[in-house]
């Protein structure tokens, strides 16, 4: 027969043992979580430090400055690829960035029917496409037209990259602006057009140009649908009709041949490109950010992130 | 009397400039219905030639022939190939980008926010240069540690790891595309987490719960929706990605690049494309074959990303509810 007080003892042991399995097997899975986020940062630390010791060998002012030399010298550089890429990235712009802040305008002004829904579906379905299917669509519709390969081709392939992105970000900054100062406008009677350009994206400029920002940041390392459309050259810009260099194909091109010389030019061109894209990603969040938070440089960074 | 009649009409009245400026906001939105439709449309036409020629068996035969006069093309092997480099992704990515999401929205924002950010890094790295880092280090080392280790372990048994590795593979593209999927897929995870009611978690707590059992308890079962979709928007990236896979996959061609083992070279729709697009003759059937090919990737990225969409935003709507009751 059992007393009490030895029941009470067998219960305490069975509550020990399964809190004591529970708690090995939470440790266990706090661990492995943590595994987890140590596997996904090395990658990126690998890439970094790859990417800046082996390409700082290859900077210099001539490799910066120079077209590409003969084939497996090692001599030459990547100007026209640095040249390419940021013409590239201006044009692109230049189309995708008013098409992309319009219909950004059309979704937060007088997004309340059937067919901006529809709108921003197709937006967010978009955005997701294969850049390569694009660069395709480019090609049919421009290239193959004109029968030559066109800047224009490329810049047109990598607007349909852009503009879903800058539409998202112009509608959603748009909405985060008080209802009051439109209906301010509107009482001193000011046209609804003017209202939108003047007061409302006046107040939301700084999410606008964080948005812009992180798609030129996007196109800028697109290489796919610049391979039909402007092809690669190894001579500086000459002209909109004639093929065009970009760093993302340069690398590609030169990550082919096989030359130690020209592996150490992609990596050089490689560094170029990743200061390009890293450094407009990194001073987007950092200047758009927060900038009331006095957390240092780092701080910001973080703050931003939340906030997304 | 009449002057405040006229006043009234006016204010009525949307003035031209307003009307100008609502046609070409609304011009500008619908722009990308017009880019899709006629995207789909253009690859048809485009393509045409090559279901003229084969109707639905250029999706199913296997050999890819460019030769003038032996001309030949059989998307099946890229269908494939796509398929198995986005499957194995998946496995190694989805379970990795979820640990991170759970670690992200659970640790201290002090850690948790520059953690998420240099995740986020990883979205922000060029493509190309992940192949370029591929084909230069991460292959050396995943050929020496990995690759040789399973083949000499299993390479007998298993027919998954025979075959010699060489480096240029479906498991080294596979592992780049994990990585390049993370991002994606852990920053969406931890939305979904983060739209997890409060009370929720609580109340798992309150029962004595460990951590890990209050995900079991509420957070999975509540974010399971959300969770998949975001699964799936990775399957979207990754069947899509383009260059790092190029670099990194051997770019066998027809038959051959149906994968014998993990450690054969293959090729993905997009990698195809690539490679031979400029070479392509548009007055052969290479360039529509090509071009039937990206039809194909596009349908099926247009099917997985209108799932993991419907997936993700049925499950914020959800938040939603819950918070408005």
């Amino acid at each position: 027969m059992t007393t009490t007080n030895e029941r009470r003892q067998e219960y305490r042991s069975l509550f020990k043992q399964n809190v004591e399995k529970r708690l090995v097997v939470d440790k266990i899975v706090r661990a492995i979580v943590f595994a987890c986020v140590i596997i996904a940062i090395i990658p990126l630390g690998s890439i970094l430090v790859e990417v800046f010791k082996n390409g700082i060998e290859a900077i210099s002012i001539e490799f910066l400055t120079e077209t590409p030399g003969a084939i497996g010298s090692g001599e030459g550089g990547i100007g026209p690829a640095i040249q390419g890429t940021l013409i590239i990235i201006g044009l692109s712009s230049l189309i995708g960035v008013p098409i992309g802040v319009m219909s950004g305008i059309y979704l937060a002004e007088y997004g309340d029917n059937k067919l901006a829904k529809q709108i921003r579906f197709f937006n967010d379905v978009f955005m997701e496409f294969p850049s390569i299917v694009l660069g395709i669509f480019a090609f049919l519709v421009i290239v193959l037209i004109l029968g030559h390969f066109s800047v224009w081709a490329g810049a047109f392939a990598l607007s349909l990259i852009m503009f879903p992105i800058v539409a998202r970000t112009t509608e959603e900054s748009l909405k985060m602006v008080p209802i009051t100062y439109r209906e301010a406008g509107h009482a001193l009677g000011i046209k609804k057009w003017a209202i939108t350009f003047r007061i409302v994206i006046s107040a939301a400029k700084s999410g606008m140009i964080t948005g812009i920002l992180l798609s030129v940041s996007r196109i800028g390392g697109e290489t796919a649908p610049l391979i039909m459309t402007i092809l690669g050259s190894s001579q500086f810009f000459g002209g909109m009709d004639v093929p065009m260099d970009a760093l993302p194909l340069r690398i590609w091109r030169l990550s082919l041949l096989p030359y130690d010389s020209a592996q150490l030019q992609g990596w050089g061109a490689a560094l170029v490109l990743i200061i390009i894209i890293l450094g407009i990603n990194l001073a987007v969040r950092y200047y758009f950010a927060s900038k009331k938070s006095k957390r240092g440089i780092f701080g910001r960074l973080i703050k931003k992130e939340e906030a997304q | 009397m009449s002057k405040p009649k006229i006043h009234t009409s006016k204010h009525r009245r949307k003035p031209i400039s307003d009307k100008i400026f609502k046609m070409g906001a609304t011009l500008a939105g619908v722009y990308v219905l017009v880019m899709v439709a006629l995207l789909v449309f253009q690859l048809f036409a485009e393509s045409y030639p090559i279901w003229e020629e084969d109707g639905l068996s250029f999706i199913t035969k296997t050999n890819w022939n460019a030769v003038e006069g032996r001309e030949s093309f059989g998307a099946l092997p890229y269908i494939v190939g796509t398929l198995t480099t986005s499957a194995i992704a998946m496995a190694i990515g989805v379970p990795l980008s979820i640990g991170i999401a759970m670690f992200i929205s659970d640790a201290p924002a002090k850690i948790g926010g520059p953690l998420g950010f240099l995740v986020e890094l990883l979205a922000a790295v060029p493509s190309v240069i992940y192949g370029l880092w591929g084909l230069f280090v991460f292959r050396i080392y995943f050929k020496d540690w990995i690759e040789m280790p399973l083949h000499e372990a299993f390479g007998d048994s298993i027919w998954l790891f025979s075959g010699t590795p060489f480096g240029l593979d479906i498991l080294t593209a596979s592992v780049i595309l994990a990585i390049m999927i993370i991002p994606t897929v852990s920053a969406v995870s931890r939305e979904v987490m983060k739209a997890v009611p409060q009370q929720q978690k609580e109340a798992a707590y309150m029962l004595g719960a460990t951590k890990w059992e209050m995900f079991k308890l509420a957070v999975f079962p509540y974010s399971k929706t959300g969770l998949i979709g975001a699964s799936i928007l990775g399957l979207g990236r990754a069947v899509g990605e383009t260059m790092a896979v190029t670099m990194l996959i051997g770019n066998a061609t027809g038959n051959s690049a149906i994968p014998d083992s993990l450690f054969d070279s293959s090729q993905t729709m997009s990698s195809i494309i690539a490679i031979e697009f400029v070479e392509a003759s548009p007055a052969s059937l290479h360039l529509p074959a090509l071009i039937g090919v990206a039809l194909v990737l596009l349908l099926i990225a247009i099917c997985i990303n209108v799932v993991a969409h419907l997936l993700v935003t049925r499950m914020l709507k959800v938040k939603e509810g819950a918070i408005n009751n």
